[in-house]
């Protein structure tokens, strides 16, 4: 039932707490070439923190930057929004109004189709417009700064910027500079955070196992370049899970990993032995011109998924992959396209979750 | 005016599964079927189903992507979300909330059903009828009418017993 005469205590649905002014933290404009360097020299190592940005007053989800820091709450919110959304995707009509009149601008200073892709059809599902633009393409060529564009973006009245940047921090600057009305999600950055990503593969995995309490998680592959194990790893921790494992050799583990929390296994085969979920990441074939990394064929003899690699996995155990995959270097095309493989069920819940990171982080703009 | 303490639900559902088997044999409405809005309204379709002696699925609608107050309050807590496990297209549709008040929980609701398909009819049966209307939208069938203060407001509470409550809006 809907009551039109404001909040009333006896219904928990219109409990708020009391109101915030999204203006009070806005720091100073310090745009141009100066600030873009300040956070070019902050590298992935360096703390982010994002805390102070991302949750307001009241709680809410205000800016979606990073998974760090945030409370295991919100992270169960956005998957239960996130399964409303869901069977959205399964009707006549895959669309519902809740965001419709505002503009969604993907702002993409690197190239990605599918996250790109993910992100407009969420937009779309929720009556947005959407807005995409190619960064590298476009005005900075014709020498516009980044503060230049955001500003005629604002201009546009943009409601939302979903941003991939190819510099760590880059989202987060962003965000700090935008005006207080806009919101603004991470679509990832450098090897610093994607916590979309990250969020979907943790409803993928609710989805399958249920609860994340007793669930061993193996991450494997290049962890060290990954901003997708970065995130997976906080949300798994911050969600609960037993044991998180990372995989991989050397030269591809960050050396100050286990910092994180994780169990580092150099062999696959003791790695994978009973793990519930096995993540694996996409090789970067460019880390292999840079001499860390023997060749495709040798990788995948020693970190590729093979089937009996995954018979050692618990009997149950998934298989999940960011994409796009590379066949025959991290994984093999019988496992896959496997029974076990939730590869293309992943990307469907990336729609959903990402739809409810977007309507969530817009409906913190009204007063509480 | 009804007084709320007095009401027993039970009796008003069982008063309403009569009119709307009455209903159905009037406007000649073939297998019905029946879809509750949550959370009050599915534990009400779920009584009526039983007592209409009606099989197949209750569907359960959770109107929170439709509400016309996102911008002012943003998203809702979640709530289980939508189920029409059925085909709506054709359908003859029984709509069953708890209260009727503005009128805009049934908008959305009307909104998210055109959303599964089209239905041949739509059927809106309600536990109680309160003042404050803001569009225009009527029970075809009703259990009881209440007359409340703008500042007051009136919940089902249940699942198990059903019951009525008034509360006050807060200042």
């Amino acid at each position: 039932m809907l009551n039109s005469s404001g909040p009333i205590h006896c219904d928990s649905r219109f409990a708020r707490p009391s109101p915030e002014h999204l203006d009070a933290h806005r720091p100073p404009l310090h745009r141009g070439a100066a600030a873009l360097s300040y956070f070019r020299i902050r590298g992935p190592s360096r703390v982010i923190s994002h805390d102070d940005i991302q949750v307001d007053d009241n709680g809410r989800l205000r800016h979606f930057l990073s998974i760090e820091h945030l409370p295991r709450e919100l992270l169960v919110e956005i998957l239960d929004h996130a399964e409303g959304f869901a069977v959205v995707g399964d009707r006549a009509v895959k669309k519902v109004p809740l965001l419709r009149g505002k503009t969604v601008v993907n702002l993409f200073f690197e190239p990605s189709t599918r996250t790109r892709t993910t992100f407009e059809l969420a937009a779309k599902r929720l009556s947005a417009d959407v807005l995409n633009l190619s960064i590298e393409a476009s005005a900075t060529r014709k020498g516009e700064s980044l503060a230049d564009t955001l500003s005629t973006l604002e201009a546009m009245q943009a409601d939302m910027f979903v941003v991939r940047h190819q510099d760590s921090g880059a989202p987060e600057f962003i965000a700090r500079q935008v005006a207080a009305g806009i919101s603004v999600i991470n679509a990832g950055d450098g090897s610093h955070a994607h916590p979309t990503q990250a969020m979907l593969d943790m409803f993928t995995i609710r989805r399958h196992k249920a609860r994340f309490e007793g669930l061993i998680v193996a991450i494997v592959g290049d962890i060290a370049h990954s901003r997708v194990a970065r995130s997976e790893i906080h949300a798994l921790k911050t969600l609960g899970v037993e044991q998180i494992r990372v995989v991989g050799p050397r030269t591809l583990l960050p050396a100050d990993v286990e910092q994180l929390g994780v169990k580092v296994f150099n062999s696959f085969d003791s790695g994978i032995d009973q793990a519930d979920v096995v993540i694996m990441l996409r090789l970067q074939q460019e880390r292999m011109q840079s001499a860390l990394l023997p060749s495709g064929h040798e990788y995948f003899h020693t970190y590729g998924l093979t089937p009996a690699r995954l018979k050692r996995a618990a009997r149950d155990a998934i298989v999940m992959h960011p994409g796009p995959i590379n066949r025959g270097i991290e994984i093999d095309s019988t496992v896959a396209d496997g029974p076990q493989s939730v590869i293309l069920q992943q990307v469907t819940h990336g729609i959903a979750v990402r739809m409810a990171v977007m309507s969530m982080t817009m409906g913190s703009h009204v007063p509480a | 005016m009804a007084d709320i303490a007095e009401i027993n639900v039970d009796t008003l559902i069982t008063d309403i599964a009569s009119r709307v088997a009455e209903r159905i044999e009037s406007h000649g409405l073939a297998d019905p079927a029946i879809i509750g809005i949550r959370t009050g309204g599915v534990w009400l379709a779920e009584r009526l189903q039983t007592l209409l002696g009606m099989t197949g699925p209750v569907g359960e609608l959770n109107i929170a992507f439709y509400r016309d107050d996102f911008s002012r309050i943003g998203i809702h807590p979640t709530v289980e979300p939508s189920q029409l496990p059925f085909a709506i297209d054709d359908r003859d549709l029984l709509l069953v909330d708890d209260i009727l008040f503005t009128g805009r929980t049934i908008r959305a609701a009307m909104n998210e059903i055109f959303d599964y398909g089209r239905p041949r009819s739509i059927t809106l049966i309600v536990l109680a009828d309160r003042s404050g209307r803001e569009l225009p939208i009527d029970a075809n069938i009703y259990g009881t009418r209440i007359t409340l203060e703008p500042d007051q407001h009136v919940k089902l509470l249940g699942p198990d017993p059903l019951r009525l409550e008034i509360c006050a809006t807060k200042p």
